[in-house]
């Protein structure tokens, strides 16, 4: 009984390897290389001839003269591009208090008085995440305008000029991607 | 908690049921070979296989060769681990795995569960995941979703000796469903930025850090698959967190919409094949009224946020930690709540870092047995084990013989259902509990007190369930929790679905018996609630005492104040 099975048994595993793990790749792959090229290859953003990231990947700023991303729990360093992952610490984890105390001290120390948004201080789930949120953003703004002598108002208005917003409040956050922000600082005209 | 954040559930649940009724009519008719628009592919892979699809094989027949063709997938998936260094698309020279790993993953593909004990950026090329990992997801899935239609098979007519032909069932449910669904969303993956190449590191030259590598791949048609065959293995560590991998929040929603849709379009194939829509209706709403209030039960949790971080001056804003920016609460919980409500065990966010009850349940959804609506196929055939158990214990009140679909319901059929609910229980209370007496399964863990035993209770939910996600803190490559979880995978998968193609077996041989005025009705909203009934206390109340001691416990210790 299970010799007479053997054979289509084989046969299906082979067969659908080929077709499922090579021809259909193979067609797939081909068709969005020409259709869609850009994202395809990983949303790259080209600078002066070279890619400096990915419009979709964090990367690690520090400030003043920048906006700073979330914290990532990455190692050796946070935003190291080949590796993705938390910090998988629990609630009640005495070493995420700590960091998230340490983070507030800092943050306030960084921007001033005032509400400390809470994905200013909490890792990411990729520990990639490319965005933060639009209070964290604006947040920080006062402080990059003064290290750029750039007017608050002009880096405020980037700001919000970059902002998504949620689909009729539903799908989606208020949020910026810091990499477009922090390029398109670069391209700010000095005051 | 806001109004907005519900509204996103009601909005997956519309989107999901809505699709689930025209779907589960084509599921229905590709059972029954109606569907033919692939015909020349479907019958060229027949005549290269050597296959009689018109050959129609009995449960036993049915179950022997679906666990061959298992066997030889795991075996060329193990070769493939093993030997990955030397096989093409591997440009980084990736090593081979492990045995010890390699048994691990090929167990956790194999059985649909997709459990990751390894690091996808360090410890698999483009080319494994391609020619091993993705192939099995579809193969997996479409095996589970055969041995549902062999299931309602038995349901279908009286006097049966057969449940139909599994290489052709494996077939048709491979080229007519799971590939052009997942070629769709793949390409809606790929508009959004899902990455699509056969490369797999671009150098960056980063703004302040200097240069890096970049890990990319061929992500988009796994992540689709990933989702839509209920697999969850991830193309990046970060599973679904990772940008490459969900780009946005529609593309959120869109995962969370596959990760949900076959399993919901279960019963109602159901409710098509047995001429009976309602019973189909009557299934789906029972999975449909526990996932809805799993849903906004970790999304309120969630957005109340960590007393303790806001005590320590961080804005009230919900839960932060391991979540990404651009999803947001209620679609990151939602997204979680779903793949383990199936048995997806994708992630879009850290459960390891959700609130104690936030964490609860995901790993309460698992312990009810997956069937809310549990894994495509594997869903549906434990539900109807809990149908069966219903009428049964409705039968035990009323003093009659317990019927279901005019199919008596007797001693043997209950004596596999309990076997194969038990078996399950038994691996995963003793298989954690005898790992948190050894000094290795310690070892494992990230974090101290309860939390602790959730993460080892949950890692042994995950792989007995065929669940695949973790509290990830748990460091799995060690030879006990490889081996230990690896084989709870293959018995969660093997000694389940084989005691209920046994039962489906025994039923379908029996006479199909006339509805009359005695007879219990198992449509309608009184079933839907005993249903309910049934899986709680059946499938969730063992685990009360564990799921107490650990995120029970850390819920009140956490606002009492204390930390580990």
């Amino acid at each position: 009984m299970i010799l007479r099975e053997l054979r289509p048994a084989i046969s299906l595993v082979v067969l659908f390897t080929l077709l499922i793990g090579l021809i259909l790749p193979g067609i797939f792959t081909g068709a969005m290389q020409a259709v869609l090229p850009w994202q395809a290859n990983g949303s790259l953003i080209r600078q002066n001839g070279q890619v400096v990231g990915s419009a979709l990947i964090g990367q690690n700023f520090s400030g003043p003269r920048y906006f700073v991303p979330r914290p990532s729990a990455l190692s050796p360093s946070p935003y190291t591009q080949d590796t993705s992952g938390a910090s998988n610490l629990g609630p009640t984890s005495k070493a995420l208090l700590a960091s998230v105390k340490q983070r507030v001290a800092a943050y306030l120390q960084a921007f001033g008085p005032g509400p400390v948004p809470a994905d200013a201080v909490t890792a990411s789930g990729s520990g990639l995440d490319p965005d933060i949120s639009l209070e964290n953003a604006l947040r920080q703004a006062p402080a990059v305008a003064k290290a750029r002598h750039l007017p608050t108002a002009t880096v405020i208005a980037l700001v919000e000029n970059m902002a998504h917003h949620p689909f009729l409040g539903i799908i989606g956050t208020d949020h910026v991607n810091v990499l477009k922000l922090n390029l398109a600082l670069e391209h700010l005209p000095a005051s | 908690m806001t109004i907005y954040g519900l509204f996103y559930i009601a909005l997956v649940f519309a989107l999901v049921l809505g699709a689930a009724f025209p779907l589960g009519r084509y599921i229905a008719a590709i059972f029954e070979g109606r569907v033919t628009w692939l015909r020349p592919l479907e019958t060229g892979i027949y005549r290269l296989a050597g296959v009689d699809a018109t050959r129609q094989m009995g449960w036993q027949s049915y179950a022997i060769a679906l666990l061959l063709l298992s066997v030889i997938h795991f075996a060329l998936l193990y070769a493939i681990l093993r030997l990955q260094y030397y096989l093409p698309f591997n440009p980084l020279h990736i090593a081979g795995m492990s045995p010890r790993l390699a048994f691990n993953t090929a167990a956790s593909f194999t059985t649909n569960t997709n459990w990751q004990a390894y690091t996808p950026e360090q410890q698999i090329s483009n080319g494994a995941q391609m020619l091993g990992l993705c192939v099995h997801m579809f193969l997996s899935a479409a095996a589970g979703i055969a041995a549902a239609a062999a299931v309602m098979r038995a349901f279908t007519g009286r006097g049966l000796k057969t449940l139909g032909n599994f290489y052709a069932d494996l077939t048709r449910i491979t080229l007519y469903l799971l590939i052009p669904i997942a070629l769709i969303a793949a390409t809606l993956l790929v508009l959004a930025g899902s990455p699509q190449t056969f490369v797999q590191a671009v150098p960056l030259h980063t703004l302040q850090s200097g240069t890096q590598p970049l890990a990319i791949g061929p992500v988009a048609l796994q992540e689709a698959i990933k989702e839509l065959g209920t697999n969850g293995g991830g193309f990046f560590n970060a599973n679904s967190a990772h940008p490459f991998e969900n780009p946005n929040a529609w593309t959120n929603l869109l995962e969370t919409w596959l990760i949900l849709v076959i399993g919901f379009s279960m019963p109602i194939a159901f409710g098509h094949m047995v001429k009976d829509k309602a019973q189909g209706r009557t299934l789906m709403a029972a999975m449909a009224i526990i996932l809805a209030l799993g849903c906004v039960g970790a999304y309120a949790a969630e957005a109340a946020g960590n007393p303790q971080q806001i005590a320590a001056g961080v804005q009230a804003s919900g839960n932060w930690e391991g979540k990404e920016v651009r999803f947001g609460i209620p679609a990151s919980t939602t997204f979680n709540v779903s793949a383990t409500g199936t048995s997806t065990g994708a992630v879009d966010s850290f459960t390891d870092s959700y609130t104690p009850l936030g964490g609860a349940i995901p790993m309460f959804l698992m312990q009810l047995g997956e069937v809310t609506p549990g894994g495509v196929g594997s869903g549906f055939y434990t539900i109807i084990v809990f149908a069966l158990l219903s009428v049964f214990i409705a039968g035990l009140m009323v003093g009659r013989t317990p019927e279901y679909l005019g199919k008596k319901v007797q001693a043997k059929e209950i004596k596999l259902a309990m076997l194969a609910v038990l078996v399950l229980t038994a691996l995963i209370l003793c298989g954690a509990s005898l790992s948190l007496m050894t000094k290795s399964g310690l070892g494992s863990l990230e974090n101290a007190g309860p939390h602790g035993l959730s993460e080892m209770l949950y890692g042994w939910t995950s792989a007995t369930e065929n669940n695949g996600s973790a509290f990830a803190g748990l460091s799995a490559n060690t030879p006990l929790l490889d081996y230990g979880l690896g084989t709870a995978m293959l018995f969660g998968r093997f000694a389940f679905m084989i005691p209920i193609l046994a039962i489906a077996g025994s039923l379908a041989s029996k006479p199909k018996l006339n509805e009359i005025s005695g007879t219990f009705p198992t449509s309608g909203p009184l079933f839907t609630f005993l249903l309910i009934g049934v899986i709680i206390i059946l499938g969730g109340l063992q685990f009360m005492p564990a799921d107490t001691l650990g995120p029970i416990a850390e819920h009140f210790l956490l606002y009492a104040g204390k930390s580990f």
